[in-house]
């Protein structure tokens, strides 16, 4: 992966706009956060696969950390603290967000066949 | 060694094994003990991918798998069985499916000794749901015929509920092979080799500062 450039990514995410396309979406903290710090409330979310599409994508910020949001007919998909991406040779859109420590925080993806 | 002696262990995460079984295992296998290892997922959602990330949420099932074959050739497994569930999803599938399964598997190669966690002290959902289904499949035999359980706990409230584990193991005759297995599993403990290096004892967590000792309680069904 490497550190997201808002134009290039921005084209990706165009490219799987008005079509049925599978998306990977989660945000964690991990398993274990509460095992080594017994006050840290754990929490967090995926879905894999769901098959969405979207009329308008966009990805935003300032600076990294980036937001992208993509607005579905009846509804919106999130994401917040993105920093690389990849694109596979499968033609998949990877996002994500990576803590200064390493882990992963958050996953934007999209691909045009489902996700294995 | 007695000549039907055999060893399953059943964790559902490719580095389950790693810290407090690789060195049980390879003492095992050293006596020429066959083990079957049966991991239940790939560890697909693991969250170190590194920064800058040396792997994807699509790529590190794949780095995880070879690392795990690694890791089973290091500890000479020559039985190693992924079974493809999804990591953080083995809590919700089916438990009298996922216990039959593991049913099966003990009535295929009738181990001596079964190696999984302790259910109620292994703080990861997985973990929890996994060593519930082994219980459960053990429960089902008849008692006569159940083999040995040899539990892995690390809650915070293990020894308060447990006591002190039963079975302690001293490895350090295979100390070089724990290393190099816990090595294979480079995308999960490649910071905690170099922190053990470096010697930062903060960072380096209890159970590798006791790397050649190896705990299990032994389960006692009701
Ligand atoms: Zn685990």
């Amino acid at each position: 992966m490497q550190p997201i450039n808002l134009n290039e990514v921005q084209q990706h995410i165009e490219q799987f706009a008005n079509r049925d396309v599978y998306l990977h979406l989660e945000t964690t903290n991990g398993a274990y956060a509460s095992h080594f710090d017994q006050s840290f409330f754990s929490a967090g979310a995926y879905i894999r696969n769901a098959k969405i599409n979207f009329t308008r994508g966009l990805i935003t910020g300032d600076q990294a950390p980036y937001r992208a949001g993509l607005k579905l007919e009846i509804g919106w998909v999130y994401a917040e603290g993105l920093t690389h991406w990849e694109l596979t040779e499968d033609g998949q859109l990877l996002i994500a967000g990576h803590s200064p420590d390493g882990k992963l925080a958050v996953a934007l993806q999209l691909s045009p066949k489902p996700f294995e | 060694m007695s000549q039907h002696e055999h060893v399953l262990v059943v964790f559902p995460h490719p580095d389950d094994e790693a810290f407090g079984v690789s060195g049980t295992i390879s003492m095992h296998t050293g006596r020429g003990v066959p083990v079957t290892y049966v991991c239940l997922t790939l560890g697909e959602m693991g969250r170190n991918l590194g920064n800058p990330p040396f792997a994807t949420r699509e790529s590190l099932p794949k780095i995880r798998k070879k690392e795990l074959h690694n890791a089973a050739k290091v500890m000479n497994i020559n039985d190693l069985r992924c079974w493809g569930y999804r990591d953080k999803t083995v809590e919700f599938e089916d438990p009298e499916a996922l216990s039959a399964r593991i049913r099966g598997v003990i009535d295929e190669i009738n181990p001596t000794l079964i190696i999984t966690f302790y259910p109620g002290y292994s703080v990861h959902p997985d973990h929890e749901a996994t060593a519930r289904a082994v219980i459960a499949a053990v429960e089902s035999m008849p008692q006569a015929q159940r083999p040995t359980l040899n539990c892995v706990a690390f809650s915070n409230d293990c020894y308060e509920m447990l006591g002190e584990p039963d079975v302690i193991r001293d490895v350090s005759s295979v100390s070089q092979q724990k290393i190099e297995a816990i090595k294979a599993h480079r995308s999960q403990t490649e910071w905690l080799i170099a922190a053990m290096a470096e010697e930062d004892s903060k960072q380096v967590p209890d159970v590798l500062k006791r790397i050649n000792r190896e705990q299990f309680w032994t389960y006692k069904f009701e």
